[in-house]
């Protein structure tokens, strides 16, 4: 079951911190398909949100094809996101070998971010999916 | 799980309240509409009128002049259907815990909902119906009243059963059934009165400052069951409140009252979207409606609605969106800001954006006092 944290002074929209934190579960495979989504009513008693937050954040999971209301039981998850974790194996392997080089030709944590976050907005820009 | 119930919880027409050693009306010709199902902050400055409305919709007083209807009918006959808890928590003082929860029950045989009640009073952890931590005791925690409790025929709260107390457990700001109401502190005291309003299951809780003396952790949790029952039931809840802050994401309708009457309504979002910041060389504004505005020398802050004639200016201006305790504030250290009502809230609620200059002067027959 996910857990949400609501940041309060974030300046993201409640709803939007719900529908964040679903998909970073669903990614890192911390809910799979066929799992329910905690319930409105236990969301808002862990949180103290309004309601229609939690309803609004569920029923923009739903629109993206994530999640499934089903009337009356609660809501489940229809599939995960990214791939399997198997398949991460080799694209770290070589990830890895890549810092050691950047590592060895000197460049500190700050700039191997900074060059991975040019490539990573070049290569896949913000909005994509 | 449709939380925009059908139906209507408030709806004020002309309503006036003058009280007899007071000089001004404390309310005067304040109309306004709540739909059912929402969760309404009621927010205001000390002696605006936020208790008084609470009580005119509790039935404990009536109006100098014009209506209320609370659930589509008069006080007097929804008062099965809805909760009131005061601001100053008048329980009797004798009483234990259990006996005070015992009392609601018989009061509300037709709709108590012990479970819910005992979850309030004892926290969320350890209400279990079905388990007796006291043996034989038990009958002595619920006796104070009646002496042997064991004939009693009210369903559901006979003896023998009691809130599942696990000896050596502390209870995180749950009380003790044995406890007497005078011994308990104002947070407590709010503890109690929360219990017997849940424990109605009402359709409409009246919550005056329900949360002012309760401790942060208490807070939290009390407001998160408030939520959860709203989420659960569709209940309405209507509270007054001076922590702006703390309403922030909780609330999905607000009403902030100044000068007798309601100066915002509306779904919070909708207010703020209605507003903007403006931070820039200092300029003329007229032509735009100003909430407030402040200057040093060549530089002006200025708070002003999106929907007036002139769009915002942009060249070379900053434009913000206002938090909702900086629109509250706003209003609050202004009060000659127009008042603005967004859409179901006014008395009609034809227009999507109602200056209240068009929604007073609407005092319909039909909603003349039977």
């Amino acid at each position: 079951m996910v857990e949400y944290r609501i940041d309060r002074r974030s300046g993201v929209a409640t709803y939007v911190q719900i529908v964040q934190q679903t998909k970073q579960a669903l990614r890192l495979g911390v809910l799979e398909p066929g799992d329910k989504l905690p319930t409105a009513r236990e969301v808002v008693e862990a949180t103290a949100i309004n309601p229609n937050t939690v309803l609004k954040a569920y029923r923009e999971l739903e629109r993206e094809g994530l999640v499934e209301a089903r009337r009356g039981i609660g809501t489940f998850v229809r599939r995960s996101l990214g791939s399997a974790p198997a398949d991460h194996t080799a694209l770290r392997s070589k990830l890895t070998a890549w810092l050691d080089e950047a590592r060895k030709e000197g460049l500190e944590r700050e700039d191997i971010s900074a060059l991975f976050t040019s490539v990573l907005d070049e290569k896949c820009p913000e909005g994509e999916r | 799980m449709n939380r925009d119930g059908e139906g209507t919880a408030l709806e004020a027409v002309g309503l006036g309240k003058r009280y007899r050693r007071r000089r001004g009306p404390v309310l005067q010709d304040c109309s306004f509409h709540l739909p059912a199902g929402r969760i309404c902050a009621l927010v205001g400055p000390n002696g605006t009128g936020k208790s008084t409305l609470l009580a005119l919709a509790a039935g404990l007083i009536r109006p100098t002049e014009g209506t209320l209807k609370v659930l589509g009918t008069t006080p007097a006959r929804a008062r099965e259907r809805f909760a009131y808890v005061a601001q100053a928590k008048p329980l009797p003082p004798q009483l234990t815990v259990a006996a005070t929860l015992r009392l609601g029950a018989e009061l509300n045989r037709a709709r108590w909902d012990r479970e819910a009640a005992e979850r309030i009073a004892y926290g969320p952890v350890y209400a279990n119906p079905y388990a007796d931590p006291y043996g034989e005791e038990s009958g002595s925690a619920y006796g104070d009243m009646h002496g042997e409790a064991a004939a009693d025929p009210v369903p559901g709260v006979g003896p023998g059963v009691g809130p599942n107390l696990v000896p050596g457990v502390v209870r995180e700001g749950g009380l003790h059934p044995r406890d007497r109401i005078r011994s308990l502190s104002g947070g407590q005291r709010t503890r109690v009165a929360l219990a017997l309003a849940f424990g109605k299951r009402p359709e409409l809780m009246l919550l005056d400052e329900p949360m002012a003396d309760l401790d942060p952790l208490a807070r939290r949790e009390l407001l998160g069951a408030l939520l959860g029952e709203a989420a659960e039931h569709g209940t309405t809840i209507v509270m007054s409140s001076h922590v702006v802050a703390e309403l922030e994401g909780v609330c999905d309708h607000l009403f902030l009252m100044g000068g007798g009457r309601i100066r915002l309504g509306g779904d919070p979002e909708q207010l703020l979207a209605a507003h903007t910041l403006l931070t820039g060389p200092a300029r003329d504004l007229s032509g735009h409606t100003v909430v407030e505005s402040h200057g040093t020398g060549r530089q002006l802050t200025a708070l002003i609605r999106t929907d007036g004639p002139n769009s915002p200016p942009t060249d070379g201006w900053e434009t913000a969106a206002p938090s909702l305790e900086e629109l509250l504030l706003a209003h609050l250290r202004n009060p000659e800001a127009p008042d603005l009502f967004t859409e179901e809230t006014g008395g009609t609620g034809t227009a999507d954006m109602t200056d209240v200059t068009d929604v007073t002067d609407v005092t319909g027959e039909e909603n003349a006092r039977p």
